[in-house]
């Protein structure tokens, strides 16, 4: 049973993310795993950022560190598919890699390591007070049941403002980690990021918002059609 | 340790730079062209642009999705090595009651910061040489509009400049291409601005919108110049400064070379520098007719003060004892907000330029103000790449404001959460201020007695503060910055709970990055240890050409004004070599 979902966690880990370091972190439990090795080979190098020194130095030390127990990294996983879940506009959190970057941006800004891993308990004990189970291994409707105690900060109730407190954190992290992804961008709509020329905002949008250039803007401003 | 020994090169070249950013790169330019040797030592390694750029890269390509860390301050695709912390490099406080402790950036890496600044390119007006003869605070400097006019003229035909002739009397014209046309929430804040009485004018950027020669590409509208631009298309020392000094062949530039000191001679003049290598940790010493320090206006005191000798016991240059003084940072404080009227709008790619497209130039009346000097306003805003922190605190907003005509519980999850970050991508808008504190003597930066760095150079301590007037400078920012949000029908969202509890959101000294002051210019040498010519009093082949020579530093960003100072420097110490005074 633990080994079906850390090879499920692993398998979250290599489908989705670009980096085969994360691979190796995950796998610093059953240190052979060579069947990994031609995967991480194709998910490219560590890093294609610039680095100084540094840096790079850092930035092995990190990934080279594990945080999160594969049970954490569980109820990580379907926290996040709560949170973002795959909609008719795009997929889930866990579709975009939300749970390594999760796993390695709390090793970066150790700040959310305690209310995190706190939080993951609190829920933990929560559940095992309400259901004899905890979070991850209870029926969807209990966990949807927890879910909705605490997701709502200004309808929760009082004894729940440690819950909510960490279900905000994780909406969050899963949301930065979400529209930050390949799938996320997309998603939101964010267009740039290419080569182009800018001639102002488009005619049908100034428009819309009842907005014009001056005569002195467009006789002024740079128009690559003039160019 | 055994062997440690100096490493003296024989050769003796015509100037010694210290520091390769703005300053220093235009000193290497102006010198290599006109045939001079000159020897350029950099604290950081290697960088060009056009390969090291992490111009272009998406989110998903960093871990950490473009996050901080203090390698990169400004985020893991940031064009800036190190920032407010290096490692084995610190600097202290006196903690003297009162003191506000300075915060400090420091660039290393060729080119220093000018490979991620925000290329907001503003000339000094005429009034902002002579403050004292207006408000009679602080010093007026020894030279006018009237001496810098021709090098601004020269800097920007050479590196390039967008804006607009306004004829406006302290924000001069000068020689533009031509600038981007707003985007919508620009032409929102515009009209906004135009209502409350604040005016706002095509900002003015070292962003080529068209080629100027055949060295450096145009600008093809990413938005990323704080990477630094892979095909020169913006203004950074390393790409339009350093590297084409390189290429005449009259440059030999040592990077990884920490200074330690300026060496003198019995007569007291300089004679060249001592640095130590980062690469080999090797004691090395290069030897110059004149020597320029452009370390940045903090570095260039620390090393005045650490160069004692028999003839300059106080440190170098500094009989006046105000090396260090003076020190003074722009004053800033911001705001924030949401435009209802932009939610769940039509997407489109609106990245422009890399940063704002119109800005707004200081407006005010002093006399009809509780306060002196002026700040201008820079604007954000709009569809930003997705970052690490983005959308965080969706809480604040889903229950605020109705979702597509919905009532929303705030929080939440799934689908309808999903529905609530596309509504509202885009919708924000964001108010900077950045203006002119008054140049103090009590403001420093001294040795500290006690501390060295990893390489035994003595550190840097602070002693700073704010008075009356930047506070009072930044209740007027946060007042005007709610005016036009209240005008342009948006709604606070950050930055309005500041009040006199903590100084109006007024951020520490040294935050806003403009460094200046430090090692002024004076025609009396008993107050000012650089001439008008920012050549030292009393070492004349010694010359400060970064923030340090700065009486005041105006409501305007330094940058430019560096650069034209450093060039007419630079030509002024061809001049005097030619005439053999140096």
């Amino acid at each position: 049973m633990i080994m079906d979902r850390r090879k499920s966690i692993k398998a979250i880990i290599v489908g989705t993310v670009s980096t085969g370091v994360l691979v190796e972190a995950c796998n610093t439990e059953d240190k052979k795993a060579p069947e990994q090795a031609p995967v991480a080979e194709k998910a490219g190098p560590a890093s294609t950022i610039n680095r100084m020194k540094e840096e790079a130095e850092h930035e092995k030390e990190v990934i080279a560190k594990t945080f999160f127990t594969p049970d954490e990294m569980a109820t990580i996983t379907i926290l996040g598919d709560i949170i973002i879940p795959k909609d008719e506009v795009s997929g889930s959190a866990s579709d975009a890699g939300v749970p390594a970057f999760i796993e390695y941006i709390v090793k970066e800004k150790p700040e959310h390591q305690t209310p995190l891993r706190g939080g993951l308990r609190w829920l933990d004990l929560q559940c095992l007070n309400r259901y004899g189970k905890a979070f991850k291994d209870c029926s969807h409707p209990q966990q949807m049941e927890m879910v909705d105690a605490i997701a709502f900060p200004k309808k929760a109730k009082p004894e729940m403002a440690q819950g909510v407190a960490f279900f905000s954190l994780m909406r969050n992290l899963t949301a930065t980690g979400f529209y930050t992804s390949e799938i996320g961008v997309k998603d939101v709509g964010y267009m740039g990021n290419v080569p182009n020329q800018w001639n102002g905002v488009p005619e049908d949008v100034l428009k819309q918002h009842g907005m014009a250039y001056t005569e002195k803007e467009l006789r002024e401003c740079y128009d690559p059609t003039k160019a | 340790m055994g062997d440690l020994q100096i490493k003296k090169q024989s050769k003796k070249y015509d100037a010694v730079i210290v520091g390769s950013g703005a300053g220093g790169g235009m000193a290497a330019y102006v010198l290599a062209h006109a045939g001079l040797k000159v020897c350029l030592l950099e604290a950081g390694p290697m960088f060009d642009p056009k390969t090291d750029s992490n111009q272009l890269k998406n989110p998903w390509e960093s871990p950490r999705r473009g996050a901080s860390t203090k390698y990169r301050p400004f985020g893991d695709f940031d064009g800036c090595y190190w920032g407010w912390e290096v490692d084995g490099e610190p600097y202290t406080q006196t903690g003297n009651p009162g003191t506000i402790p300075w915060e400090w950036w420091r660039a290393r890496m060729l080119g220093g910061r000018t490979n991620h600044w925000g290329r907001i390119s503003l000339r000094f007006g005429p009034k902002d040489f002579k403050r004292r003869s207006i408000d009679g605070l602080g010093d007026d400097w020894p030279i006018g509009y009237e001496d810098v006019k021709p090098y601004y003229d020269k800097i920007d035909k050479l590196l390039g400049v967008f804006g607009t002739n306004e004829g406006l009397e302290n924000d001069p014209d000068g020689f533009f291409l031509p600038p981007p046309k707003p985007r919508l929430h620009e032409l929102m804040i515009k009209k906004a601005a135009a209502s409350v009485g604040v005016p706002v004018i095509p900002s003015r950027l070292s962003i080529l919108t068209k080629q100027i020669n055949s060295e450096r590409g145009q600008c093809f509208f990413c938005a990323q110049c704080g990477r630094s631009c892979k095909v020169y298309g913006d203004f950074s020392s390393s790409s339009c400064l350093v590297i084409p000094a390189l290429k005449t062949g009259n440059v030999d530039l040592v990077t990884n070379a920490m200074a330690r000191e300026v060496l003198t001679d019995k007569e007291g003049l300089a004679t060249g520098v001592s640095y130590i290598s980062k690469d080999d940790l090797q004691e090395y010493q290069v030897s110059g007719r004149t020597v320029i320090l452009a370390a940045s206006a903090c570095e260039s005191a620390r090393l005045l003060l650490n160069s004692k000798s028999p003839r300059h016991p106080n440190g170098l240059a500094n009989g006046s004892n105000v090396v260090g003084k003076y020190l003074h940072d722009s004053t800033g404080a911001d705001m924030g907000g949401v435009i209802p009227e932009l939610f769940d709008r039509k997407r489109y790619n609106e990245d422009g330029v890399g940063g704002m497209h119109v800005y707004a130039p200081w407006w005010g009346d002093n006399k009809k103000l509780d306060f002196p000097r002026g700040y201008h306003i820079e604007f954000g805003g709009g569809f930003g790449m997705p970052l690490y922190g983005f959308s965080w605190g969706i809480e604040k907003l889903n229950g605020e404001f109705k979702v597509k005509g919905k009532v929303k519980e705030a929080g939440g999850y799934g689908a309808s959460l999903k529905e609530d970050y596309r509504y509202f991508f885009g919708s924000h808008v964001g108010m900077a201020g950045r203006g002119e504190a008054i140049a103090r003597i009590e403001n420093y930066c001294e040795i500290d007695p006690a501390v060295v760095d990893k390489y035994g150079i003595p550190v840097l301590r602070f002693n700073t503060s704010h008075s009356e007037y930047e506070i009072k400078q930044a209740k007027h920012m946060k007042e005007t910055f709610a005016e036009i949000l209240h005008a342009m029908g948006a709604v606070q969202v950050w930055g309005h709970e500041d009040g006199p509890h903590n100084n109006w959101g007024l951020h520490a000294p040294g935050n806003i990055i403009h460094e200046a002051g430090s090692v002024r210019m004076g025609n009396d040498p008993k107050t000012a240890p650089l001439n008008k010519w920012s050549q030292a009093h009393e070492c004349k082949n010694l010359f400060c050409m970064d923030g340090g020579p700065f009486v005041s530093q105006a409501d305007k960003n330094i940058t430019w004004t560096i650069l034209a100072l450093s060039m007419r420097a630079s030509e002024h110490l061809v001049d005097e070599m030619k005439k053999q005074n140096l």
